[in-house]
This record gives C-alpha cells, structure tokens and sequence, in this order.
C-alpha cells in the first residue's frame, strides 16, 4: 500500500438487456486496499456492473483493467463471492469441497485437488470460523453458515481484488461480525474489496469507500466525501427513509 | 414359460437358476446382458449429473430427436451397421443441441418451450421417416422400428462391441473432466470467474449425454431412454450426499436394471425390452424414495412423528408444572382427563407414560399422576426463560 495504485479501473461500462440500458456509461476508479460499497435502489445495475466487470456477461461498451491491465490478464488476482441464493444448496458435496472450488483455476486441467488444497481450504474455514463443518453436507447449513462457506471459497482464491454480492443479505449477527472483521482483516493486508450492499446505515461503519449507482454512475469516492443526503437522494429519488432518519437523529 | 411360472415355487426358482444358467453360459443372452449393462452404466454416469443439473427434459428432447438420424443414416447407406446407426443417432442429436443453443440464444422463448419444439419437430420427422421406409421390405428387416420401443433381443456381439467402446470413452473423459464438469453442475458462474471455459465444458457434458443416448437407442428405444437418464440418478441421490458415490451408485442401479430388464424380457414373452428395463429402474426408484435414510418418505414420516411426540412430551410436562404450582404441594395428582383438557387433543397418556421413563412422573390410582421432584425440576428449567421475559 505505498503508492495509491488504482486496484479496478473501469472506463464507458454500459450494459443492455435487449435495448433497455442497465448500466450506462459507468467510469471507476477504485484505489487498492480500500472497502468499497456498491449502493444503489432496486434495479440500479448493482450486481449486472459485477458480472460485467467479471466478464460474466457481455457489456456493449466498455473496459475493466485490474492493476493497469485487461481483466482477461489478471483473473488469478480477482476472487468472486456470488449471491448465496445463485447455487443449489442441496448439491451432494460437503463444505471442504466447495471451498477448494476456489482453487480449481490455478489447478490446472487434469489435476485434481491434494492434500496441499485440503489444508489451504481448512484455514479458510477456520478464517471465517467454519472450521468445524469442514465435513457437513452443505444443505444442512444456514444462511449465514452458506455464505460463509462462499467468503472461505474466495479466500481459497488468494485473490488481490475481491468482488462480492450482498455478503450481508439475510446473515444472522455471528455471520455479520465474521464478514466485518474479515474486511477490516484483508483491508490490512492491502487487499480491495467491492461488495453489493443493501443496509446504507451500516455504509459508514463497515466501509470506507463507496459507489452510488443508478444505472448511472451517482458517485464514487471515500464515504466522508460521497456519501451525502444530496447524493443520495439524487441515486434514490425521494425513496430514502434513511435519510429522514437520519436528520432526526441530527436535529435531536 | 407362463406354466413354469405359475406352477409352483419351485418352479420359479428353477427358472430363475436357468435365466442365471444362460447369463454365464448363453452366449445370446451374456451378449445382451452386457450391452444392457454398459448403457445402463454409461447412462447412470451421465444422468446424474442431468439430474443435478435439473435437464431432466433435455435428456428426453435429446432421445427423441436421434429417431431421424437413425432413418436418415440408414437410407443414406442402406447399412444398419451399428456404428452407423449410432453416428446418425449422435449427428441428430448434436444438431439438436445446435439449434437449441441457437434458438435459446436468439428469441425470448424460455428454454424448456424450446425444448419441447425440437423434441417435437425431430420426432415427429423421424416418425415420418421410419413410416415411409417401413414399405420398403429391405428396411423393414433392418428393424428399424425397434429403435422406438426397444429390443434388446437384436443386440449383437458387434452392435456391445461399439456399445463398450463409446460408452467407456464417455465414462472416461468423465473422470478425466470430473472437477470441471462438478463446477458446471454447482456454480457455473462462478466456473467462469476463475477463467474456465464453462460454455465449452457445457458443450462437453451434453456431447456425452448425447453418446449416452445413442448407446441406449437399440434397447431401450427413443421414447424411454429418458428415464433410463434421470431415473438412476434420480435414485442414487436418495442414498448419498457425496457426488462420487451418487455417480458410482447410479451407474450400479442403471446396470442392475439394464441386466434384469433384458433377462426378464428374453424369457420369450415379446415384451420389448425398453418398457422392461424402466419398469426394473422404476421399482429401484420408487424403494429409494420410500427407504432411503435421511431423504426416503418413511424416514420423513417417522422423524416428523417423533418430532410431534417429543413436543407434545414437553407440552404436557409444562401444563402439568403448571396445573400443579397453583397447589402448595407440586407433586399433587391429577386425573388424565384434567391434563387432556389442558393439553388439547392428542396422546395425553403415551406423553405420561414418556415421562415416567424418564423419571419425570409417576402414576397413582384412579387415573391420577402427578410430577416427581425431578419432573418439577425439569419443567421449571425449560420455563425458565418464558417466566423470565414476563415483567
């Protein structure tokens, strides 16, 4: 973390579904080691603007770089924390086996996961405080538990840059206070971190940058810079009880 | 063999040891016993991963549409050739795949309407085919028509020769693609996160759902062959969570009904084989889903009786606490019929009975119980935190 490199840079991201935009003309740029929250309404683009940066799904413009160059060069720096509701939890396979799927793009074709693998993927576990249910069958797991089983997943990437997807959507407080540690925890180790989030209460206290998106690029930028009642009403409209809330909370 | 059935038990063991007899030592009937086996193997394998991919009607779309490349790479060589006849399978449902893609890709139709036009439109022309060759006599003796129902009676040492090669390459190119094609089968997207050619490993994995069709074709026929994909599959699931040992045990339960469909139905009773086989896959699906643990229906049944049970155990437990704290002795009597009112319907008696093996309740005379210290002790620790949240 010495010099302020630019971790993502994305430049002209725009994104149709037939001819309806998603996502139009979205510039970013985000520093490493930061934790960036992507926050928008219902429909802003939040999850298509990760897919299309992974390369997930085709955009019709634009340009996503990862430490200066293409994406396509450098996805063994990139990790990956899907929707938990994206799978079929009741998949035969245990927990263990899951997260040394984070491995199996550097594996290689042919080669199967080894005792090196099974060890890196237990300390993952044990990172998240999983570390007991390395051999549960993961449809006996609760929300809180799946998901993080999907964080262990991604630290088995070793990854540079992690994009994750509401992380915080349905956990229970045990799962919340793993994830929040675990951010501060890879922001040390100068890691960066962009995840979808949907509670703009928490936005301050577990995130020092963020992103406001409604198709549109709102702003980006630090939280004490950005993460304004002008600028979030300009990305929600007059939907934002938060907002009011909070000015109680002020003027009291 | 319907008097050798019917007359008596031993009778029928007779004929079971003649139908073993003739498994080791007729060559016929080894011959079409190992081609049953290899494509209930080899569909066992592929279907559960179609299974767990929830493409149940890809597997029938795909059956269906090889009819027209078996009657097409017939009139194109006049050969009914195994291998031809496969490959002509295989080049249609290849196709099919092709313009499923295609179509999927192209129109906002949903998948599984697509699905269920070119399973049509493929059938449907492939019937149309097979109708207009059966007036040619050439073509008629080909046999063409068991490609529908299946016979396996017709299979020949060549015909489980190709069978066995296909098949094991299939099986093989499984093992060697296991991980990537479990990551396909899991989180797709996530496959592509990390740079795997998911499209491509897709592609795969159908590509052999085809060639398991195709070894399938001669015995089972078109129209059944999709349950000899999903059914295993579908029933291996029940017994494990351990993808490994479902695959395993799919293909056992595929083989085990490919070889008991095809002695069944070469006891000379004309049955077509294809109906046989499923009907022998069917019964082992239907005791999975009965018996297995942990998933099976009975399973199910008694957990959520014992569940019901145990909370009605402690139900009455706390009524009875509570009946007995409004007199200064705890251990005060009460008639059953008193606790029933309380605790509702449902087994007051079995309840008690629960708790005086457990040592929570003892019976006195005239249908009265009453809780000992230790049931006191118990009711009160489980309504505790109740008591406590009351301001």
């Amino acid at each position: 973390m010495d010099t302020k490199q630019l971790a993502v840079q994305v430049a002209d991201l725009t994104v149709a579904y037939q001819e309806k935009p998603v996502l139009w003309d979205v510039d970013l740029d985000v520093p490493q080691g930061v934790l960036m929250a992507i926050v928008g309404p219902n429909g802003a683009g939040k999850t298509t603007m990760l897919k299309a940066i992974l390369g997930l799904l085709t955009p019709a413009a634009g340009h996503v770089s990862i430490f200066g160059k293409p994406y396509q060069q450098q996805r063994g720096l990139v990790g990956y924390v899907p929707q938990r509701g994206s799978v079929d939890w009741d998949f035969p396979t245990s927990v263990l086996d899951v997260v040394m799927m984070g491995n199996y793009g550097k594996l290689g074709w042919l080669r199967r996961p080894g005792a090196a693998d099974r060890k890196a993927a237990l300390s993952a576990l044990e990172k998240v405080g999983m570390a007991d249910y390395a051999d549960r069958q993961i449809s006996q797991l609760s929300g809180g538990q799946q998901q993080r089983t999907f964080l262990a997943r991604a630290l088995m990437q070793d990854a540079q840059v992690y994009f994750m997807d509401e992380p915080f959507q349905g956990v229970d407080a045990t799962t919340e206070r793993a994830i929040v540690d675990l951010l501060k925890e890879l922001r040390a180790q100068g890691k960066t971190v962009l995840a979808v989030h949907h509670d703009l209460q928490t936005v301050p206290e577990y995130f020092d940058w963020v992103l406001l998106l409604n198709v549109r690029r709102i702003a980006s930028g630090p939280v004490n810079e950005v993460f304004t009642d002008e600028n979030l009403r300009s990305a929600y409209g007059g939907r934002v009880g938060f907002l009011n809330k909070r000015q109680d909370h002020e003027s009291a | 063999m319907g008097a050798g059935w019917a007359s008596s038990t031993s009778g029928k063991i007779m004929n079971l040891l003649d139908l073993l007899h003739s498994l080791v030592f007729d060559h016929t009937v080894r011959t079409v016993a190992l081609g049953t086996a290899t494509l209930g193997i080899v569909s066992g394998v592929l279907g559960s991963f179609a299974v767990l991919r929830k493409q149940s009607l890809l597997g029938d779309a795909l059956s269906h549409a090889a009819l027209p490349g078996v009657a097409i790479a017939y009139m194109l060589t006049q050969s009914k050739s195994p291998i031809v006849l496969m490959l002509g399978a295989g080049a249609a449902g290849i196709l099919a795949i092709l313009l499923l893609i295609n179509i999927t890709r192209q129109t906002r139709l949903k998948e599984d309407s697509v699905l269920g036009i070119v399973l049509s439109v493929f059938f449907g022309f492939g019937l149309l085919l097979l109708t207009f060759l059966q007036r040619n006599p050439d073509a008629r003796q080909a046999g063409l028509n068991t490609f529908l129902f299946g016979q396996a009676a017709t299979l020949l040492t060549r015909d489980v020769m190709a069978m066995a090669i296909f098949g094991g390459l299939a099986v093989l190119l499984v093992i060697v693609f296991w991980k990537e094609f479990k990551l396909l089968s899991f989180d797709r997207e996530f496959g592509a996160s990390l740079g795997l050619p998911m499209p491509r490993i897709d592609i795969l994995l159908t590509t052999l759902l085809v060639v398991a069709v195709v070894i399938g074709l001669q015995a089972v026929g078109v129209v059944l062959m999709s349950a000899m994909l999903v059914a295993p599959g579908a029933a291996a699931r029940q017994w494990t969570n351990h993808l490994g040992r479902m695959t395993l045990l799919s293909a056992l339960f595929g083989a085990i009904a490919g070889v008991s469909g095809a002695l069944l139905s070469s006891l000379g009773t004309g049955l077509s084989t294809g109906p046989v086989i499923v009907l022998c896959i069917s019964v082992i699906v239907l005791i999975s889903l009965i018996l297995a643990p942990n998933r099976g229906l009975l399973w199910n049944y008694l957990r959520q009786w014992r569940n019901r049970g145990r909370l009605r155990t402690e139900a009455v437990l706390e009524n009875f606490y509570l009946m007995s704290s409004q007199h200064d002795d705890p251990s005060h009597p009460h008639a059953v019929t008193a606790l029933e009112a309380v605790s509702g319907a449902g087994n007051v008696r079995r309840s008690l009975e629960e708790l005086q093996r457990r040592g929570l309740a003892t019976p006195h005379s005239g249908n009265t119980w009453s809780l000992t210290a230790e049931g006191v002790r118990a009711a009160q620790a489980r309504l505790q935190p109740a008591l406590k949240d009351q301001p």
